[in-house]
Parts: structure tokens; sequence; C-alpha cells
């Protein structure tokens, strides 16, 4: 393709002012979100109260925002493939991770035999 | 039929080929980066379930420096900011603007990386490698997989500061850079979560 | 000295040339095979020819064939493996020890599994698709042809590599997944595990790639009118299947990553010790290995539902219903992992979960049985080869499923776990689901790619020979299992009583391998008589879809002009409209279509390098081997020259050679 194609083409994509501000937003709004969960887990023990939660919180709200303001999710025309494809792919790596943890944790309780012993001794209920 | 009218019906053809072209790129690396999300919650689902099996070596607790890390996101998070820049200059065919911020996205990406090869290096050097115990191979391999992956982006880059160097932003250049820039991205997005699973919960034992 | 030969050859050594009697027969068979095709290739001079027209060819039509010619030895190669197993199942009774002895026995059936899932299966899937996706929803090619090219000549290396087991060094004595600790370094030392690890990395990610390209030509080059509901049902079963594909395969890239890591770099993922889990590598590997058996399954009902509508002449009952069994089938095959692994002890509430979903996940597949027999319900049924293959699949797999549900429930299956049920079970749902389903396909599609239609005698034969010989095989299994007989059996008593039933199964393959003689043969006598079963129209069944409406052997570009739909089964509809409109002449445009490159078998070369360097520990391999991908992949960024033009004078002569008068 030549020149004056290319430059026609390229000219055609999303307006820039506005995309600026899309990058900006999310940029400040990142790098503030990452100093609040730094300063949350420097500060305390996470393992009080829901300070675990609210970090991994922050984290899913960066996640969301990086998404819509880096990665321009939802912003496809019509019909939404990207979208889709990523509703799916939350849905699988949701039931890996859920599906493996409670998985593993029953194993590893039911098969360690610190655990075992414990509940041979009365001490726990399987 | 009109010279004029032929030559901007090629136009608008080219135009509309081009633009199928560039979708389809688009969606189907898009669909590679999801099964790039994938291959990372494997790693993830690992690191979690191996995360205290210290085999009587150090935790998270005692190994890692959050300020280091800290340091490492913004890093990683400045140059996400400047590759965006660097695909909306292009938009505008500013090449120079282009290729200064790509060199700057490259350099922070750099710097990123070597701040991460150097805190392997100095848990290594202190007997702390991944072979050390089950929470160690999981951290190093999961934590160095994300460097391999942004390894593979720097060189990447490389090719494409060549590229644009050599040819300016054209139609095919364009689609390569916007590629480039989703794969940038989606790996400050997996950071995000080695930051917040990995080294925050880490350090107070979660 | 020594150091030098570790620098320079890794572990490699004259020992892993020295091979039993068995394997040096089947290494000599392999180099018979290979010498005997240069042989002709030289005496006839085709190596050009061959490059050309086949290798470095970008056409799905080409990849998708030479697919199938590799899955099929691969198919040869698994039936071997069988054959060997149930041999030794027959002779090694009480104080008789067989004819291998136990740590081979180990190789041979790990060995059947792996080569038969990942290279028979696998081929034979990515193969039928490429021939029959871009045809049926009116594309010229798939979305990325060069990806194509790439991931087929991955899964040769990976294949390259597995069989090269056979003749240097030894192969996985671990079982089809590798369970560690048996598969660490520790206790499988040698390098079988390692040529097992690499091979389906390789073709691994191949496969991946194909997921990502098959589902992007699915969403972005359907002929304009077809909207997703209007699109065959064989495409909406590779959408399912490609899209777990994508979300599975990552699963299995990772594991076998981790399981690489403890062999190669002493990690402690799954060893036995280290702060190491083992469990967690059963839980992954069957993540991705529940979802891939549905990736196998999932287009062998598309290639049913086709098959069904279009013998008995009927348009296919429930349409609706089938897209959403196909996407329950998706969903749900990610949900039942667990079932293959009850007795590990997660516990009672886990197995409790993973059970109902198992249970649940039979009624999607029941809808789609019902719909066929609803399509075959007052319809004009034929009974041809394709139709014969339906048939045993729906008797066999009905049985072969209630079995299946019989083991969902954890407490049953406490008892037959790793017993002979649960083989013949597996063995039953792949058999005649996926094998009888991809024959079906082949047979059907065959005409099509190749111009001239299959012996229909001989198939009908060969079917009968494997029906049978499936059924001598696999039911006297069920009841082994049932007796307390665990798979994988390299000997036992007498006293057992089980030896007439292992006689039985060993005819029962036998019988199958006379089925497959008869396939070889039918393909044989039909190409020696291809003039007379010329397919003259591109219709030679009364097909109802798409690919239908172009010549026989379809040209390069598929269609010359783009068709239009609007309906479902529109090439149907068109035929019987076809009286009241006149045949107007096309007007043919310009075509762009891919050129031929060696790039991709380049990739794939240097990823083999990579492999066998990482199997042998010959770093300087390694180093050539990824050097080599990226220099290529970066190589090939920069030809700018990829595509080639056929002009509308150029179509033109083409379809009036291909369609003679009838354009």
């Amino acid at each position: 393709m030549n020149q004056e194609h290319s430059k026609v083409v390229i000219s055609h994509h999303h307006p820039v002012a506005a995309s600026l501000k899309r990058y900006l937003i999310g940029f400040i709004l990142s790098l503030y979100l990452t100093s609040l969960a730094y300063i949350l887990a420097v500060r305390h023990n996470l393992t009080m109260y829901w300070l675990g939660g609210t970090v991994l919180g922050l984290a899913l709200l960066q996640f969301v925002i990086q998404l819509i303001c880096f990665l321009h999710l939802g912003t496809e025309t019509k019909p939404r493939w990207k979208l889709a494809v990523f509703w799916l792919m939350i849905l699988v790596v949701g039931i890996l991770i859920i599906g493996s943890l409670w998985i593993m944790a029953g194993l590893n309780y039911r098969m360690s035999p610190s655990q075992v012993n414990q509940y041979l001794r009365g001490q726990d209920s399987l | 039929m009109s010279a004029a009218a032929s030559s901007a019906e090629q136009l608008a053809r080219a135009l509309s080929a081009q633009r199928d072209k560039d979708d389809k790129s688009q969606l189907g690396f898009w669909i590679y980066l999801m099964t790039d999300c994938v291959l990372f919650a494997t790693l993830f689902a690992t690191y979690a379930v191996l995360r205290h099996n210290t085999f009587g070596g150090p935790s998270g607790h005692s190994l890692f420096r959050p300020g280091y890390v800290l340091i490492e996101t913004l890093l990683l998070l400045t140059s996400s900011f400047t590759c965006g820049l660097a695909i909306l200059t292009a938009r505008l065919q500013r090449r120079k603007y282009v290729l200064s911020m790509l060199l700057l996205t490259a350099i922070l990406g750099a710097a990123f990386l070597i701040m991460e090869v150097t805190e392997f290096r100095h848990l290594v050097t202190e007997g702390n490698s991944w072979r050390r115990s089950g929470f160690l191979s999981a951290f190093f391999t999961l934590v160095g997989t994300h460097g391999l992956h942004i390894l593979t982006g720097l060189l990447w880059l490389s090719v494409l500061l060549v590229k644009i160097s050599r040819q300016g932003v054209n139609a095919v250049n364009l689609k390569r850079l916007t590629l480039f820039s989703l794969f940038w991205h989606f790996l400050d997005l997996v950071w995000i979560f080695i930051f917040t699973f990995v080294y925050l919960f880490g350090v107070s034992g979660l | 000295m020594q150091l030098l030969a570790n620098v320079l050859i890794g572990k490699l050594n004259w020992h892993a040339l020295q091979h039993s009697a068995v394997t040096m027969g089947g290494v000599a068979a392999m180099a018979f095979g290979l010498l005997a095709i240069a042989g002709a290739l030289t005496y006839y001079k085709k190596w050009r020819w061959l490059w050309r027209e086949w290798l470095t060819s970008l056409d799905p039509k080409k990849i998708g064939v030479m697919y199938i010619v590799v899955a099929l030895v691969m198919l040869l190669r698994g039936i071997s493996d069988a054959l060997l197993i149930r041999t030794q199942q027959v002779t090694s009774v009480g104080s008789a020890h067989g004819v291998i002895p136990s740590d081979q026995f180990q190789q041979v059936f790990s060995a059947h599994g792996t080569i038969m899932i990942f290279f028979a299966a696998m081929g034979l899937l990515f193969g039928i698709i490429n021939l029959v996706l871009p045809l049926q929803i009116g594309a010229r090619d798939v979305a990325f042809p060069f990806l194509n090219s790439t991931s087929f000549w991955l899964y040769v290396a990976g294949a390259v590599l597995i069989n090269a087991s056979l003749a240097i060094g030894d192969f996985s004595a671990a079982g089809w997944l590798a369970y560690p600790p048996l598969s660490e370094t520790q206790y499988s030392p040698t390098v079988g595990v390692d040529y097992w690890i690499w091979s389906l990395q390789i073709a691994g990610i191949g496969s991946l790639l194909s997921g990502i390209n098959f589902l992007t030509t699915i969403f972005k080059l359907r002929a304009p009118g077809m909207a997703l509901m209007k699109m065959p049902m064989f495409v909406w079963s590779v959408f399912g299947s490609m899209s777990l594909v994508v979300f599975a395969f990552p699963i299995l890239t990772v594991t076998l990553t981790l399981l690489a890591l403890d062999r190669t770099l002493g990690m402690h993922f799954f060893t036995a010790g280290g702060g190491a889990n083992a469990m967690m590598y059963v839980n992954l590997i069957w993540a991705w290995g529940h979802p891939e058996v549905y990736i196998l399954v999932l287009p062998a009902f598309g290639i049913y539902s086709e098959v069904v509508a279009t013998f008995s002449r009927k348009r296919l009952f429930g349409y609706t219903s089938m897209v959403w069994a196909i996407w329950g089938i998706v969903f749900l095959s990610f949900t039942v992992w667990l079932h293959h692994f009850f007795t590990m002890g997660a516990g009672a509430d886990v197995n409790a979960f993973f059970g109902i979903m198992t249970m649940i996940i039979s009624v999607p597949t029941g809808v789609k049985i019902f719909n066929w027999l609803f399509t075959m319900y007052r319809g004009r049924i034929h009974f041809t080869t394709p139709m014969l293959w339906f048939i045993g699949f729906m008797v066999l797999f009905t049985i072969g499923g209630v079995a299946g549900v019989l083991l969902a429930v954890p407490p049953a299956d406490f008892q037959l776990h790793n017993s002979l049920f649960l083989v013949a079970h597996f063995h039953t749902m792949i058999i005649s689901g996926v094998l009888f389903g991809y024959f079906a396909g082949l047979t059907y599609w065959f005409p099509k790619i190749f111009g001239f239609k299959l012996n229909e005698r001989l198939g009908k034969y060969a079917f009968w020979c494997w029906l049978s010989g499936f059924i001598l095989a696999f039911v006297p299994l069920y009841f082994l299992g049932l007796m307390g007989a665990t798979r994988r059996l390299d000997h036992y008593d007498a006293s057992m009583g089980w030896r007439p039933m292992f006689i039985v199964a060993g005819i029962g393959v036998l019988i199958i391998c006379l089925g497959v003689a008869l396939q070889v043969l039918q393909l044989a006598v039909s190409i020696w008589q291809r003039r007379e079963n010329r397919d003259t129209t591109g219709d030679p069944w009364n097909g109802r879809t798409l690919e239908w409406s172009v010549p026989s052997p379809a040209p390069v570009y598929n269609f010359a002009v783009v068709p239009k739909v609007t309906e479902r089964d529109q090439f149907w509809a068109d035929k019987n409209k076809k009286q009241k409109t006149k045949n107007t002449e096309p007007t043919y445009e310009s075509i762009e279509l891919p050129k031929n490159t060696p790039m991709g078998i380049f990739i794939a070369g240097f990823a083999f390098l990579f492999g066998f360097g990482a199997v042998w520990h010959i770093v300087w391999l390694c180093v050539v081997g990824l050097l080599g991908v990226i220099t290529t992949i970066v190589i090939r960024s920069n030809d700018e020259h990829t595509e080639y033009h056929l002009s509308a004078s150029e179509i033109k002569k083409l379809e009036l050679a291909a369609r003679g008068d009838a354009v």
C-alpha cells in the first residue's frame, strides 16, 4: 500500500484528544491505587481485619482501570468479540483458581500426616 | 468512470481491506493474550498452593523488600503510560515523538528488568535459589515468566524501533505497534497481581 | 575429554542406541518406511514437486491433507503398540512372562496413549478442520495462513521427536500423563520423560496457535450474511472445540514446563520432598485433560450432524438446542476434571460436587443424540459408509456413556478407578465417538478434496471389522474391570481366570487390524479406480452446505465468487430454487492468496533442535534452536511480499476447466 493510502487509513482511527485523557486518567489512578496498596501493606499486617481483602480490591480496581484506559476494553464496535473472549477467560480463570484452591486445600488437609493425626486423636473433624 | 472517482474507489477499498486486516490481527492477538492470562493464572494457582511450603527455609515475609518492588512497579507502570503515548503520537504521524516515547518505554522496561534480575541474583547468592523449596520454585517461576515476557517485549520493541526509524509510521508498522502496545499493557496488568499477591501479601505472611 | 563430550553432546552416548529386539523391529519398520518414501520420491523425481506443491504450501486444504497423512501414520504406530499390549496380556500369565520385559511394557503403554491422543487424534482433528472450515463458512482461507503452516510443522516436529525416542534413548514409562513423583528425575532418571515433555510441549504450542487461528477465522471470515445461527453445525462444534483449546492448552504448557523445571533445574514443584506437592500436578494436568477429550469429540459430533442430515435427506433437528448443547458441554467441561482423581482424597464434599457436575454433563450429549435420532426419523436414509460409522457410534457411545455415568458416582469410582472398566469406558468414548466420527468425516469430505469418492464396499467391510473388532476387544475389558483387573498390568496369576477374556480381546484387536488393512486397501483401490468414481458435479452426496457448491477437487481459492448467505443450509436452498432462477454469468474479481513459504518448516525445525537439546542436555543446541526460531520470525516479519494475485481472467479459466460447461 502506498504512502497516500497509509496516511488516510491511519487518520481514520479514534480521535486523539479523548485517548490522551484516557491514558492520563488511567496512569494517575493506577499510581494512586498502587501507592495506597503499598502503604496499607507496609504499615499494617494484612492478615488483620479486612486489610487483605481491601488490598485485593485495590488490585482488582486497578486491573479494571487499566483494562479500560490502556487496553480500551469495551470500545470495539459490534460484534464485541474481544469482550466476549475476555469474559470467557475470566470465567475459566475463576473456575481454575477457585477450584484448584478448594481441591488442594481438601487434599492437603486429608493427605498430610499432621492433620490426619489430629483427626485421629479426636481433636479435629474432617 | 473518471480517473478521480476510480481512484477514490480504490482508496476506499484499500482502506476497508487494511482495516479488516488490522481488525483480524488485533482480534487474533487479543485471543493470544487471553491464553497468556490462563497461563499466568495457572502459575498463580501453583504459587498459591506452594507459597507456604518453605521446607524450613525463609518465607516471603523475610525475603521480600516492598520498597524495592514499589520502585519496579512504578517503572513498569510509567513505561505502560509512555507506550500509550507512543501510540497516540503514531496516530498523529509524529515519527520523532513516536521514537522517543518508544525509547523511553524501552529504557523504563529495561530498568525494571535489571532491578528484577538483581533481586534474583541477590536471592540466589544468599542460598535462596529455586532449588531451596517449593515456595521459591513457584516464586522464581511465576515472577521469572513475567520477566521473560518483558524481555521478549523489549526484543520486539527494539525490532520495531529499527523499523520505524527506517520506514516511518506506515500502516503495517502502526498495526504492529498497536499489537505491541496491547502486549506491553497486558504485562503491566499481570504485574499488578504479582505485586499484590506475591509481594504485598507475602510480606504479611498471607 | 569427558567435559568436552558433555558440552558437545550432553547426555548422549552410544548406550542410547542399544535396544531390545522388539524396539529394533520398530526402528527398522520406521527406517524402512522412510527409505521407501525417499526412494519413491527420488525415482519419480518428485522432490521438487513435494516441496513446492505440498510442504511449503499455505493452502489449508493441502495443510489439512498433510496433517491427516501424518496422523494416520501415528495411528498405525499407536495400533502397533496396542497389539503389543494385547499380546503381552495374553502371554504373560503365571510362570510365563510375556513377549517383552516389564519396563519396556510400561514404555509401550505410555507411548500408546500419548501417540493416540496427541498425534493421531489431534492431527486428524486439525486436518479435518483445515479441510472443511474455510469451505463451510464461505471463506478462501483461515485467518492467519502462515501461522497455520507453522502450527502444522510444529506438530510434525513433536511427532518426529517422539519417534526419535524409539531409536535414540528410551521413552517415558510413567503412563500417558507422566504423574510425578514417578516422572521426576529421582524415579525416572533416563531421557524418556524428557522426550515426552518436549514432544508434547512443541506440538502443544502448535495446537494453541491453531486454536487462535480457527477462532479468528470463525469470528471474522464468514461469508456476508452468514450470521452465527446460520452456520453449519460442524462450524459451531469447531467454535466450541477451539474455545476449549484456547483456554485449556495454556494449562498444559505450564504443567509440562513445571515438570521440566523440576527435572532440569532441580526445582520442587512436584518432587517427593523439598516442599513440593505432587497432587498439584494431577490437579493441573486434568484441568487440561478433561477439556482435551471434549476438544476431540465436539468436532466429531459436528461431523455426525452433517452426515446425519445429508444422508437422511432432512435438515438437522433442533438446531438451536444443538448449539446450546455445544456451549453447555464447553462450559461444563471445565467443571468436572476432578472425576479423574476422586480417589486422591480431596474429601466427600469436593468429590460430590464434581460427581454431580459429571453426571450433568451427560445431559447435553444426550440432547444431541436425541436430535440426531429425530433427524433420522421420517427421513430417507441412505446407508453410506459415513452413515454406518454414525450408527456404530450411536450404539457404542451410549453404552460407554452410561458406563461413564456409573463412574461419575464417587463410591463406585473408588472400586473402578484405574481398573480395566475405566479403560474400556474411555476407549469406547474415544473410538466410537472421536475415531468413528473422524472416519465418517474423512469419507464424507474425501471427494471434495481429491475429486473422487472412496470405494464404498471396502469402506463398509472396514466398518464392520472395526465395529465387531471393537466389541470383541473392549467388552471383555468391562467385565475384567469389574472382576478386579487393574490397568497397565504386565503380568497376572493364572488363578485369576482372566486369560480367556484377554484372548477374546486379543482377537478383537486383530479384527480391528483387519479393518485397518481394508481401509488401506480401500484407499489404494479408490486411487486405482479414481476415474470411475470421479465427482463431476462437486456435490456427490446431495449435500446441504456451502462446500458442495464448489467443484471437486476444490480450487485453491475455494470460491471464485464470495457466496452470499441468507439462510441455513444455503446451498440446499439454492439447489431447490434452481429451476426458477436463470444462471447468469458470474463477475470475477482478482483474488489475493498467500505465497508458499518454507519459514514454517524452519521455525519447527529449530524448535525440534531445541527440544532434542533439552532432552539430552545439549545446551548449545538449545541456544541454536531458540535463536533460530527468533531469527526466522524476525526475517519473516520483514517480508513485505507474502501474497500473490490471481487475476479475474485467470480465475475464469480455472473455473471453466474445473466445472466444464456447467459454470
